[in-house]
């Protein structure tokens, strides 16, 4: 099947001669949640503008729905739907007039039903007939959303969906972007969260300096880069690891009371079965043990930090 | 053509004039009374005629004009500038809407404020002082084609603008005085041979010229004229805003 997105050698350098992007090429496939990880200025945000014509790209493509997004823009355009990172919107007018404006501007007929069940969907059916100007920062952030999603668009950009918005719009907001991809809905997001990539995202990519450094299966990328920790803790402490178990690659913790095995679990022989019985051979008294796995932040402090 | 947008973008337009009526209208309505009051009452009470019109009925498509022109430019520039400061204009530029759709709406709408706003005018200028209108149908086209082209004026002077000093800079020191020195008041035929000459350069007497022919059916230059330089000045307009389109002049980076 097509992909949803097809970014080929985008690059963009703004007039002061930042270089937001520099080559990048990405597919995103049809229904997928995708997650763009990245630091500020990594050039997430420049991508997603010219995936939606916002920002003009200096050199590349993007087809959406192997649409091109410049030669093709109205239709392309039609089929996304974009959720800014600044909480932009109107001020006077009515929650349900911006939704419903929105639905005409990008080509649709009127379908009062269909917005009513939008704003419901999104808790803002009571506040259909305030003025935005007088709605928190979070129901703002729900309006953008419900303007985003009010011409039924196939694939749904969210800029940073959950910066400062509280628990309860977060976790509302995750339930939401799955009941769409259940409906058929690409998605793609960007985050600092990186716990919010770990939890709904299928694949991630990261986006560094302008350059995609890493696009992988979610799951893939946690076992591919992930190291493991075996950690056992003593029913009492020792100063010093016993002879027996010098070599095994055992480090002593927490003042003498734990020890610590890192192993890659990639790897054939763990070495995790030789450990335990070099344990029970030294005498030494475990009274409990847990396994640790690195979380993608610790990958992805990783990759940044590493020269690009 | 994306209609739905263009109704959207017209009926969102219209309704903030709804919202906004007494600035809209009162203010406008009051300014052009004032005007009739000190020019057309007490001093104009004491000119005599010209070209055969009484002062008073002389103004009252000067006046009508200088409105009318204000109105357009500042509905258009206003009308675009503002998403532009709010930072919704990002919804704009990423839907499947051309430029031509997006400047269609927006001009339209500011313009429709602007000829419902001449015609209340109109209205009330008939309350101070009597007069007929000689082609109406030419009166309305020039009303419209003026509302049409000060509009589109405004229109690229919002996107023009990055803050509201620049939104304002253009209407005053450049509309204001070509309107007030093309004619409103006066007949070039009362200015020096020198001013009259400079004044042929104003595009606003054009406009004003052609409006008043529509009204008493004599005028200080040609209507065929008149018309041509305010198609040609909309032309201009047109074009203008087409290139900026074209190039994403400060819309897109």
């Amino acid at each position: 099947m097509r992909p949803a997105l097809e970014i080929r050698n985008l690059s963009k350098r703004y007039a002061g001669g930042f270089e937001a992007l520099r080559g990048v090429d990405l597919d995103i496939r049809r229904g997928e949640i995708f997650a763009l990880l990245g630091p500020n200025g990594a050039g997430k945000t420049t991508l997603i503008g010219i995936s939606c014509g916002t920002i003009s790209a200096t050199t590349g493509t993007v087809l959406a729905d192997g649409l091109d997004t410049v030669r093709d823009y109205k239709a392309a355009r039609a089929r996304i739907g974009l959720v800014p990172q600044e909480l932009a919107t109107d001020a006077f007018e009515s929650v349900w007039a911006t939704v419903s404006f929105s639905r005409g501007l990008f080509g649709r007929p009127p379908n009062p039903a269909f917005i009513e069940g939008l704003l419901r969907d999104l808790s803002l059916w009571d506040k259909r007939d305030q003025r935005i100007m007088t709605l928190s920062g979070g129901m703002k952030r729900r309006v953008l959303i419900a303007k985003a999603l009010s011409h039924e668009p196939q694939i749904l950009f969210l800029d940073e969906p959950t910066a400062g918005v509280d628990v309860e719009l977060r976790r509302d907001m995750w339930q939401l972007v799955r009941r769409l991809q259940a409906q058929g809905v690409t998605i793609v997001l960007t985050t600092h969260y990186i716990d919010e990539a770990e939890e709904m995202a299928d694949r991630i990519g990261v986006i560094h300096r302008g350059k995609l450094i890493l696009v992988e299966e979610k799951a893939e990328l946690m076992r591919k880069l992930g190291t493991k920790k075996l950690i056992l803790e003593l029913a009492s402490p020792v100063a010093a690891l016993p002879p027996t178990l010098a070599t095994t690659g055992l480090d002593l913790a927490a003042g003498g009371r734990e020890l610590v095995y890192s192993y890659d679990r990639q790897a054939g022989d763990t070495g995790v079965a030789a450990l335990l019985a070099a344990l029970a051979a030294s005498g030494l008294d475990v009274a409990d043990l847990r396994t640790e796995q690195s979380s993608l932040e610790e990958i992805f402090v990783q990759l940044v930090e590493e020269p690009a | 053509m994306n209609w739905h947008a263009i109704r959207a973008i017209y009926l969102f337009e219209m309704a903030r004039m709804r919202r906004t009526l007494l600035q809209s209208v009162i203010s406008p309505v009051l300014s052009t009374t004032l005007y009739f009051v000190v020019f057309g009452a007490a001093i104009g009470s004491r000119i005599s005629e010209v070209d055969g019109v009484s002062y008073g009925a002389f103004l009252v498509p000067g006046l009508l004009m200088l409105s009318l022109l204000t109105q357009s430019v500042s509905n258009a520039s206003f009308a675009i500038y503002f998403p532009k400061f709010t930072g919704t204009i990002f919804e704009h530029l990423s839907a499947p809407v051309s430029a031509f759709e997006l400047t269609a709406s927006y001009v339209a709408a500011a313009a429709s404020k602007s000829v419902i706003l001449g015609v209340i005018i109109l209205l009330t200028a008939r309350l101070f002082v009597p007069f007929g209108i000689a082609h109406p149908v030419w009166m309305a086209a020039f009303l419209v084609l003026t509302a049409v082209t000060f509009s589109l004026l405004g229109f690229l002077i919002g996107i023009w603008a990055e803050n509201f000093e620049k939104l304002q800079l253009i209407p005053l020191l450049v509309i204001t005085p070509l309107t007030f020195l093309g004619g409103s008041f006066y007949s070039i035929d009362m200015l020096p041979p020198f001013w009259r000459t400079v004044s042929l350069l104003n595009p606003v007497l054009y406009l004003v010229s052609g409006f008043r022919w529509s009204f008493f059916g004599s005028a200080d230059v040609g209507v065929g004229l008149s018309l041509g330089m305010t198609l040609a000045f909309l032309l201009a307009c047109a074009a203008v805003v087409a290139w900026m389109f074209r190039t994403g002049y400060r819309l897109k980076p």
